[in-house]
């Protein structure tokens, strides 16, 4: 309760900590330690009445506080020149800006997604500054040291102050943005499926987070954001069926179908189909519309297959991406039979950016042991294996050639 | 995506730190302190350890009783692990780079050494897609 409370506020006390002072990487320190202090505290001493107003005033006093020790030093090496604004620190009222909120927590998105900074930053960086989640908490999601993600996000924050631009334009950087989310989200569907170690739901704080982004954009914005935010609620719908007991994958079409969160559906297909209605489609989307026929079929055998090759087919026409074509083709066998769908991958195969990929090899598998040739589908399953680097995919594949050796 | 990059030795071979002069094991070791600091303040650094030497090292298999059976030392070993760093990256790439600078540790004479660095994917890796 409280941790939810405190990464809500996060972003917002934030804005209120830049609008006095736009040093991005003092800001955020100062609003780190507030979130830590209020986590002990609070736990020890109750809410407070105002919480935000309470992260407010704490973060002012360390950010005040930062500014005198640095104010000092300077001093100490004699290069005061005077540069403590008099007066800039005053405790703010708790409701201070309310109407410039909306862009800034926009302007914080687009800051941690800076082109100066390398993928796995941004994503740090993103979920502790806009997220509020600890250092610790990031740490332990992503399974490193803490003193590793610690880090990452201050040479992050080095690096956006090097760059002389703390909060680079909007223009170009929503795909940015949007891309760490879904890397969140991706990193968080992964890890479901039960590891006893205490983690934060990366998947839960993506969709979190693309809601805010969403609700802070004005509605006949980018679609994109809506589609991203109806993939990741359509996918995440199906996260309890899609592993068993023992945390072994489950693939869509074996998948108790009624374990599927109806919410979470009904949401992002309303999502998705506003999306689409406003004309401007993207991959995201395409995705969405997809996840959105899947979930709504009854059964596997009920699947639109047509649908989603069609689908698929724009994705690959839009991106290019190889991924892309290696799902048309399955869709594609699942209309024409799988015959059809290993002629394709004959031809997909030229294509060097996917050539020898264990997904290939997986999806031959598959299709040889629909068109009933055990031993060839055997053989490719084991070659898929020993390439993936996911230990529940590697499991899945071995199972699946095991019972058909 | 993490990987392990694995330093092996050669028994016997170039890794014979010990019959170095002393300005040259100082410069390697320094290298060393240095390289896995650099990759701490990057914040990719997972972890990192130097292995003692393979004289002492034991093969353990469980008897029986489930109790361990040692099994002698092997001296004779062609190759063995002397240390190994494991990465927190955004790319195969990138792993590639930090292993390239590991390979070129001073050595004898300070002469980079070269050596060959095993990498590694440490299964972590993103899972299948979606739907």
């Amino acid at each position: 309760m409280i941790d939810q409370l405190l990464r809500e506020a996060a972003p917002h006390v934030l804005n209120v900590m830049l609008r006095r002072n736009r040093d991005f990487a003092a800001a955020e320190d100062a609003v780190q330690e507030a979130l830590l202090a209020a986590s002990q505290q609070w736990v020890k001493f109750g809410l407070p009445e105002n919480p935000r107003a309470w992260l407010i005033t704490v973060a002012s006093r360390r950010l005040t506080d930062q500014f005198r020790s640095e104010a000092a030093r300077r001093r100490r090496e004699g290069d005061a020149l005077g540069l403590e604004p008099a007066g800039a620190f005053v405790v703010p009222a708790p409701d201070e800006g309310v109407a410039a909120e909306r862009d800034d927590t926009l302007a914080l998105f687009f800051g941690c997604c800076h082109p100066s900074l390398s993928t796995s930053s941004a994503v740090a960086l993103t979920l502790r500054a806009v997220g509020g989640l600890t250092t610790g908490e990031i740490a332990r999601a992503f399974l490193v040291p803490e003193a590793t993600m610690a880090q990452r996000i201050s040479r992050a924050k080095q690096t956006i102050k090097a760059s002389g631009v703390p909060f680079p334009a909007r223009a170009s950087r929503l795909e940015a943005v949007l891309h760490v989310l879904y890397l969140v989200f991706s990193e968080g569907y992964a890890a479901s499926g039960g590891s006893p170690v205490h983690r934060v739901e990366l998947a839960d704080e993506a969709i979190r987070l693309a809601r805010m982004l969403a609700a802070d954009l004005p509605d006949d914005d980018d679609p994109e954001v809506s589609g991203l935010l109806a993939l990741m609620l359509l996918t995440n719908a199906r996260r309890a069926a899609r592993t068993g007991p023992d945390g072994e994958l489950v693939p869509l079409e074996e998948q108790d179908r009624s374990r599927w969160n109806r919410v979470e559906i009904q949401e992002g297909t309303a999502l998705i189909e506003q999306a689409l209605a406003r004309g401007a489609v993207g991959p995201y989307q395409l995705q969405a519309a997809i996840a959105a026929l899947h979930d709504e079929a009854a059964s596997a055998d009920a699947t639109d297959w047509p649908q989603i090759a069609a689908l698929y087919g724009l994705l690959v026409r839009m991106t290019g991406n190889p991924m892309a074509r290696l799902s048309h083709v399955v869709a594609m066998s699942m209309v024409d039979g799988p015959a059809a769908g290993l002629a394709l991958l004959d031809r997909l195969e030229r294509d060097d950016r996917i050539a020898g990929h264990y997904r290939l090899e997986a999806v031959r598998g598959h299709l040889h042991e629909r068109a009933g040739n055990r031993s060839a589908a055997v053989t490719h399953y084991r070659a898929a294996a020993s390439r993936t680097a996911s230990i529940p995919e590697r499991n899945y594949l071995l199972m699946k050639a095991g019972k058909l050796a | 995506m993490k990987y392990m990059l694995m330093m092996n030795a050669t028994g016997g071979g170039a890794y014979q730190i010990a019959q170095w002069p002393p300005a040259d094991i100082k410069a390697h070791i320094a290298f060393m302190v240095q390289f896995s600091q650099k990759l701490h303040e990057a914040g990719e650094l997972v972890g990192a350890e130097g292995l003692a030497g393979p004289e002492e090292a034991k093969r353990i298999r469980a008897g029986q009783d489930g109790k361990p059976v040692t099994d002698g030392v092997f001296p004779e070993t062609k190759e063995f692990l002397a240390g190994y760093w494991i990465v927190d990256v955004d790319s195969p790439e990138r792993a590639y780079q930090i292993a390239a600078e590991a390979s070129a540790a001073p050595g004898p004479g300070g002469a980079p050494m070269n050596m060959p660095i095993e990498v590694r994917q440490v299964m972590s890796g993103p899972p299948p897609e979606f739907t």
